[in-house]
């Protein structure tokens, strides 16, 4: 399958997701190109993550239409869009906690490779993630950045050409911080990817294009030294906070 | 006309004896999201205790509606003390320790009472009339004091004060013991509740079923069935329930016999979950107590 | 990748050895009445097998593995009646059960239903074996040429030879059958377990959305492992009713849904010589007790499942096992040499 800079890889048009009276998304319209790095910012309660949930499966929307690639995954399950070649990291970290590090990352690999592919995959990445010392133990005994880590090697580790990673440098040391955008600037050479971050500092040290969310819609689309100089992104974000 | 007033009859004894066997557990179970597999021991011992006091001399109608929650209540609030509250939180640990707690007490009475019990209780009301059928004066008692307990439940709920930091406990347990309401005691008190329900149910039936130390079992799988099919609603889903179970059982019991009834209401109760995994009023009366 | 499945199994082949050891000396050294009751012991070990791969590793909180149980060892009984020969009727019996339990898993995994509420709908679903099975007495309850005859139950017939439906196995033979039979399911199941669709149920019991988020359809899998489990349930089912000569609804009773439940609780969820070695244990603690009236079997078996919940969740093997791991670390030396891994658990 070939693909081009330019393909639309992600498309939602008219995408709702209303609890109870509650419009968490409302009426969003939003396009991915191929091999793009999109960060999703917003205060507490703007949508996003209930938008990136919408992506993923784990929320089927109220209305709308989601599109990966074309294809239709409007309230499809989880695995289907996994299945699509789409790695997903949600903002707990989700691991395998009675599993070792090796085992996680095997999981992984093998959905995709034979077990001799997927072996090989897994020492690559844990070199790649320096991941070495820990790669026997239970993922229940980690700390909480190193089992970010793990997750995230777990979606390296399956060759995703698209990645949705929420909030991946939350609780992060700021070294890990740091390594975690090298991380994505890697992912980027070959996938397109959108990420939901808090860390504005996270966010400058890898983003190009960001999408402000605000009350459930996107309130503008631009980069972030454009949004930071804009009045009403001010005002609804980074007034309070930056 | 009569056909008609006899078959509604019996398919209003069927519903109501289905929501009585099960109310206890849905309090339980909705209130404290523990399921009680010893559901149907407590009731078994709400038939011990109406069978023990009245061979011992005690009214039937004190022995029913009074001994009989009062004892099971209380052994429900030593239950809890002992056991339960160990293990909140740990929903399948619960499962397992009141599954021990049902063969424990299975184990009890038998060493007590023996494996069979000779001396039953009679219904204490005759026949009725209705044209030329005749129906059951104490299975129309059951309807209403089934109907009534409802009410009362509801009323507890809805009025109290008990009922409204019970309500609160189970929105947000956490939120409420910080505004220092004791969780603890409401728990307590709660399963001691169900307990007391269940026990008056069981007291009750031992009239129409006879008392054994494993009759628990017969009573357990219909009370789950109706539980889970009804949602974590207590009243609505015990209600809801009961009329769609009971009432598929009783129309084909009635047209193809009982063992077919039971196999009927097996099947809609696998199917209903398929369709709504979170019980009836998981999909409607989400608000409804 | 062979070789890795083979040498993970290392421990498994050691005990299906001591297995064979012991299903060759038994014969020479117990008497014949011994030797027929530890047949329906190895059923029941079998039954044990089946729930430690289903929610040992699967994760699924089974409380009617004994329905499966139950159900072919009746479909075996009834198939022999209806055949004149009892080895298509294994094959039923494997087949029918396997069905209804895709059929029910169906319902369960698809709707997406929680643990606890499976738990207790298996149980339902055994209870209402119970309560059907019961009533089916009369002379009109009968399936070809089988009465069901109600709590009496049907007396089934013995294993005959594959080749020859007239010579029928004797009791000592029915033991080895039971006892490779079990030989064989562990072997199977210890392979199963290793298998990426076994590590992938692990996964799945482990964290079912990450699973999902990896690109597994969890429902296939639990779907997969339950079907199977159900399977080998009914394998013992027929070992069962042919250990005892005999099948009656009893076996759909609340005490053995709960026996089995307990052997697996007391050998250790994510084991499978635990629950294999619990399942004799129990059945000679509660042999022993059959023997006097002080001390009921419920009893007993209640205050076993309450502390084992309370004190020792994980238990005995996952147990032994962390305590021989915690003083090998203490005492590299000395015990390195001696100490072997006690379980089956995931390398």
């Amino acid at each position: 399958m070939t693909r081009q800079r330019g393909d639309v890889v992600v498309e939602t048009r008219g995408l709702c997701m209303h609890f109870g009276g509650v419009r968490a998304v409302d009426q969003v319209d939003f396009t991915l190109f191929d091999r793009e790095l999109r960060c999703l910012i917003g205060p507490n309660g703007a949508g996003k993550s209930t938008f990136f949930k919408c992506l993923t499966g784990q929320l089927t929307p109220t209305a709308g239409e989601v599109l990966i690639r074309g294809q239709d995954m409007t309230g499809a399950e989880p695995f289907e869009v996994a299945s699509l070649g789409v790695g997903i990291k949600t903002q707990v970290p989700n691991v395998f906690d009675g599993l070792t590090v090796d085992e996680n990352l095997w999981v992984s690999a093998r959905r995709w490779h034979d077990d001799r592919r997927a072996r090989a995959l897994v020492s690559e990445t844990i070199e790649r993630l320096r991941l070495g010392d820990i790669r026997k133990m239970q993922l229940g005994r980690l700390a909480h950045g190193q089992r970010q880590w793990v997750e995230l090697g777990m979606v390296v580790v399956a060759e995703p050409w698209l990645v949705l990673l929420d909030e991946p440098a939350a609780g992060m040391t700021h070294e890990e911080t740091f390594r975690t955008a090298e991380l994505i600037e890697e992912i980027n050479k070959t996938s397109a990817l959108i990420v939901v971050e808090h860390d504005m500092q996270f966010i400058r040290l890898i983003s190009r294009k960001v999408t402000l969310f605000h009350e459930g819609g996107i309130l503008m689309e631009d980069t972030m030294d454009a949004i930071s100089a804009d009045k009403r992104a001010r005002e609804v974000y980074l007034g309070h906070r930056a | 006309m009569d056909l008609v007033a006899a078959i509604g009859l019996q398919l209003a004894y069927v519903i109501a004896n289905l929501a009585l066997i099960s109310l206890g557990l849905a309090i339980i179970f909705g209130m404290m999201r523990v399921i009680n597999l010893a559901h149907g021991e407590f009731l078994m011992l709400g038939g011990y205790t109406v069978v023990v006091s009245t061979n011992a001399g005690v009214n039937i109608w004190v022995a029913m509606l009074i001994l009989a929650p009062l004892v099971v209540g209380i052994i429900g609030v030593i239950v809890e003390r002992l056991l339960i509250r160990w293990l909140y939180g740990r929903m399948v640990d619960t499962l397992l320790a009141t599954w021990g707690l049902s063969l424990l007490l299975v184990g009890l009475v038998t060493s007590i009472f023996g494996a069979s019990t000779g001396t039953t209780v009679a219904p204490p009301l005759g026949a009725i009339k209705i044209g030329t059928y005749s129906a059951s004066g104490y299975e129309l008692f059951l309807i209403l004091i089934t109907v009534l307990l409802l009410f009362l439940v509801w009323l507890t709920l809805r009025f109290t004060k008990l009922g409204l930091l019970a309500r609160g406990t189970m929105q947000n347990a956490e939120m409420a013991a910080s505004l220092g309401v004791s969780t603890s005691r409401i728990y307590m008190i709660t399963f001691g509740l169900g307990a007391a329900v269940s026990g008056l149910a069981g007291g009750l039936l031992a009239p129409m079923t006879g008392v054994l130390p494993t009759i628990g079992a017969t009573y357990i799988a219909k009370a789950f069935i109706t539980v889970i099919s009804g949602g974590s609603a207590i009243l609505a889903g015990t209600a809801a329930g009961s009329v769609l179970l009971g009432g598929l059982n009783g129309i084909f019991s009635f047209v193809a016999g009982s063992t077919f009834g039971e196999i009927a209401l097996l099947i809609a109760a696998i199917v209903l979950l398929r369709l709504m995994p979170r019980g009836i009023t998981g999909r409607f009366f989400r608000k409804s107590l | 990748m062979n070789n890795g499945i083979l040498r993970n199994m290392r421990p498994t082949f050691f005990y299906a050895f001591l297995g064979l050891v012991f299903m060759f000396a038994a014969p020479n050294v117990l008497q014949l009445f011994t030797i027929i009751n530890l047949t329906t012991a190895i059923a029941l070990a079998v039954l044990a097998l089946s729930l430690a791969l289903i929610w040992g590793y699967g994760g699924i909180l089974c409380f009617g593995q004994v329905a499966f149980f139950g159900l072919g060892a009746y479909a075996y009984t009834i198939a022999a009646i209806n055949f004149g020969d009892t080895t298509p009727a294994i094959l039923v019996a494997v087949m029918i059960t396997a069905a209804f339990a895709a059929a029910l898993g169906y319902f369960i995994f698809f709707g997406r239903v929680s643990d606890v509420y499976l738990g207790v709908i298996t149980l339902t679903v055994t209870l209402i074996f119970f309560s059907l099975i019961r009533r089916t007495s009369g002379p009109e309850y009968k399936i070809g040429k089988a009465l069901l005859g109600g709590f009496n139950g049907v007396s089934s017939p013995p294993l005959n030879l594959p080749w020859d439906r007239s010579s029928f196995l004797f009791p000592e033979h029915v033991f080895y059958v039971a006892m490779a039979a079990l030989i064989l399911c562990y072997l199977f199941v210890g392979w199963l377990v290793h298998t990426r669709f076994g590590r992938v149920c692990v996964a799945i019991r482990e964290n079912e959305l990450r699973a999902e988020l990896l690109g597994y359809d969890s429902r296939l899998y639990k779907l997969g492992i339950f079907t199977i489990g159900a399977g080998i349930a009914a394998i013992g089912g027929v070992l069962f009713c042919n250990g005892v000569g005999r099948i009656t609804p009893d076996v759909f009773s609340l005490y053995n849904a709960a026996l089995t439940i307990i052997w697996v609780i007391v050998g250790g969820r994510g084991t499978l010589i635990g629950p294999v070695g619990a399942t004799f244990a129990l059945f000679y603690l509660t042999s022993a007790l059959g023997g006097q009236s002080l001390l009921n079997n419920n009893l007993v078996l209640g205050v076993i499942l309450i502390v084992f919940v309370l004190l020792v969740p994980k238990g005995v093997a996952p147990t032994v096992t962390d305590w021989v791991m915690a003083r090998r670390k203490k005492a590299p030396k000395r015990v390195r040499r001696r100490a072997r891994p006690q379980t089956e658990r995931m390398e």
